[in-house]
């Protein structure tokens, strides 16, 4: 019976690449609104059962520190511990397809259609509202960011770089990382 | 061709700098599509913003951009460039990783990249802001969306739909 077990959490681990695709094709199709880790998680760690809880958060601690979509990176990572090179490759061509046929698809509609006044009209009420959303997930991410005097400090230092000095992205990551790894070094206090 | 390879190494250097998501390249990417690749500012929030609406990876409105500059084959570099070298980068961490488990190290890092991607962001809310908040109507709507995304749970885009509607109606009968 254990063995019976044992071989069932041996095949859930490694399953086949078809399947890796579709299921991580399916986030893709139904992830309208974001929160695409929240069904990375709930694919991985609850419905296939495919990593444990604490696997997960490694790779999600790995997807936020590395450059990139974190949920671009959890299913690089994922593919990678379940199917190898192969697999991250699957994976991540599931999650993108549907969402990057969607938005050529928008893309070849706009660049044909952008001089028309009511599309403008509507494309109007469509960005402010997008800024709305952007602000609102800044400040959602922030989260306790915001009340603690160094992260703010570090915030606000990086804005001024960016958007008041005007320094080029690469310039302002070479000021401000080394700076906020000192502050942040192993030891010291959150 | 020359325009194809100045398009992926622009995008490839994006994907790399974009610490803690894709978001936070939002306002470096405005400015140099604005400089080197006459996207103005108007038509990148707008790609932006309708790139909301879409299914799977916020940033993957990137391939309505590289449309708009190259056609299909820039749609398919800046996907290539703007997705591999990131993906490839995180796959070999991933790997290091496991051979050399966790280091105090890595939650510093972390820790330090945090706050710097949030400014990042911030920057790009006011980049964005700047292109898209341009009359009270706009800012109306920017701010309620603010507030239903904060403090409701209806799924953002019904709401990004509900304010390209209302905002049609509003601006065509208000002006």
């Amino acid at each position: 019976m254990s063995q019976q077990l044992q071989s069932d959490s041996e095949m859930a681990k490694s399953p086949a690449l078809r399947d890796l695709f579709i299921q991580f094709l399916i986030i893709g199709a139904v992830s309208f609104g974001g929160g695409i880790i929240a069904y990375e998680r709930i694919l991985l760690v609850e419905k296939r059962k495919w990593l444990n809880a604490d696997e997960f958060m490694a790779y999600l601690a790995i997807s936020q520190t590395m450059p990139g979509l974190n949920s671009v990176n959890m299913a690089v990572l994922s593919g990678d511990h379940l199917r190898g090179a192969l697999g991250a490759i699957i994976a991540t061509l599931g999650l993108i397809f549907p969402g990057g046929l969607f938005v050529l698809g928008i893309g070849v509609i706009y660049a044909s259609a952008a001089d028309h006044p009511s599309v403008n009209l509507i494309l109007g009420g469509i960005a402010a509202a997008a800024t709305g959303l952007l602000a609102a997930i800044t400040y959602k991410i922030g989260d306790s960011h915001w009340r603690h005097v160094k992260s703010l400090g570090i915030i606000v230092c990086t804005f001024a770089l960016m958007s008041i000095l005007k320094l080029s992205l690469p310039y302002v990551i070479l000021i401000m990382a080394p700076i906020s790894i000192y502050l942040y070094r192993p030891g010291k206090q959150v | 061709m020359s325009l194809l390879i100045h398009l992926a190494l622009t995008f490839a250097l994006l994907s790399v700098l974009a610490v803690g998501g894709g978001t936070a390249v939002l306002p470096e990417m405005q400015i140099i599509l604005a400089h080197q690749f006459d996207i103005d500012h108007t038509q990148f929030v707008h790609i932006y913003s309708i790139g909301q609406l879409a299914p799977g990876p916020n940033m993957l409105m990137v391939l309505a951009i590289g449309y708009q500059i190259a056609g299909l084959i820039g749609a398919g570099v800046v996907l290539l460039s703007f997705f591999l070298p990131s993906s490839v980068l995180c796959f070999y961490v991933g790997r290091i990783w496991n051979r050399f488990g966790e280091s105090p190290w890595r939650r510093s890092i972390q820790n330090a990249l945090e706050p710097i991607s949030i400014g990042l962001m911030s920057s790009g809310v006011f980049a964005v802001a700047k292109a898209s908040v341009v009359s009270g109507i706009t800012l109306m709507l920017a701010l309620v969306t603010l507030y239903l995304i904060l403090r409701t749970k209806i799924n953002p885009v019904l709401i990004i739909l509900g304010s390209g509607g209302l905002g049609a109606l509003l601006m065509a009968y208000l002006k």
